[in-house]
């Protein structure tokens, strides 16, 4: 990417807050420093499931790959009050046994492998039911803002907070107010 | 199995799972970046591997020093590094076999130092402390 593209994209984050990269809908469990548990309703409203594919829509494993990583990393960053920028390092393994389509909710469930100052690693499975869909071993990385490479304005408080992703921590209530 | 051989097969199986590599391309010798393709974010999660399969904690930058040759450190000059440099590296990485790269070393050279063997030789030290 040019250097124009980045800038393009800096500005998207910083003036448009209607980009929207949720893969999780809610936390259903959140044990600080533990485990975490989120879930992703799959629907056939969301476009990307037409192009995949068409006359079968399934989650794109990418995607389940990117949700699993958003409830690892929010259980990571939770355990330094977001203090540093956690970034998808690494998935050293990742294995799909079956697949989600729309009606299905996806059951991410992270567990906190091991903390460093460094970095985290986390293991995660989806199920849908009973059923495996997937499993993950995900490493990320802390990056300081000192560090080289990394715009002034990348700020894990913020970005977390900006794009509303920490709304997805407030666990959801019910109709009914539970 | 001497505990020296037991050490070497753990961080064989630690190598091939973080990097994908073949047993037999796990030699003492291997370079972890040139030989075996280890990326700057590959020596977190070996170090997260290696933390679990010897139970053990390894202190940020012990086993890799980071920012060693930056610019800022005034240990390399033209792109070489200097005696100061060298010193700094024998203080920072007594696991490693710093006389290989010889008297003036270019600065690419450093990442040769990192070998199978060293963190072998660096997990040996560990275990007996």
């Amino acid at each position: 990417m040019g250097l124009n593209g980045a800038v393009f994209i800096e500005t998207y984050l910083q003036g448009n807050r209607q980009m929207r990269w949720f893969w999780i809908d809610r936390f259903i469990k959140f044990e600080s420093g533990k485990t975490a548990t989120a879930v992703k309703n799959v629907s056939l409203a969301e476009e990307h499931l037409h192009d995949h594919f068409p006359g079968f829509p399934i989650m794109p494993a990418s995607l389940m790959i990117e949700g699993m990583a958003q409830t690892g990393g929010i259980l990571l960053g939770e355990t330094h009050s977001f203090k540093h920028i956690v970034i998808l390092a690494k998935v050293p393994k990742a294995t799909f046994h079956s697949w989600a389509c729309p009606g299905d909710t996806l059951h991410y469930k992270a567990d906190l492998l091991d903390v460093k100052e460094e970095g985290g690693i986390v293991n995660v499975t989806a199920t849908c039911g009973d059923r495996l869909v997937a499993e993950a071993e995900i490493v990320f990385a802390h990056v300081d803002q000192m560090d080289a490479d990394v715009p002034a304005s990348a700020d894990q408080k913020n970005f977390v907070f900006e794009v509303g992703l920490m709304g997805i921590l407030d666990v959801g209530q019910s109709g009914t107010g539970n | 199995m001497s505990a020296s051989e037991e050490v070497f097969e753990k961080v064989r199986e630690t190598l091939i799972d973080a990097l994908g590599v073949d047993d037999d391309e796990v030699n003492a010798e291997a370079t972890l970046i040139g030989d075996l393709g280890a990326e700057s974010i590959d020596f977190l999660d070996i170090v997260f591997r290696l933390e679990k399969a010897f139970d053990i904690k390894i202190p940020r930058g012990e086993l890799f020093p980071e920012n060693l040759t930056s610019a800022e450190s005034g240990f390399v000059q033209d792109g070489v590094i200097t005696p100061t440099g060298l010193q700094e590296l024998r203080v920072r990485m007594p696991h490693a076999d710093i006389d290989k790269l010889g008297d003036s070393p270019k600065l690419e050279s450093v990442s040769d130092l990192f070998t199978v063997g060293m963190i072998c030789k660096f997990l040996e030290a560990k275990l007996a402390s």
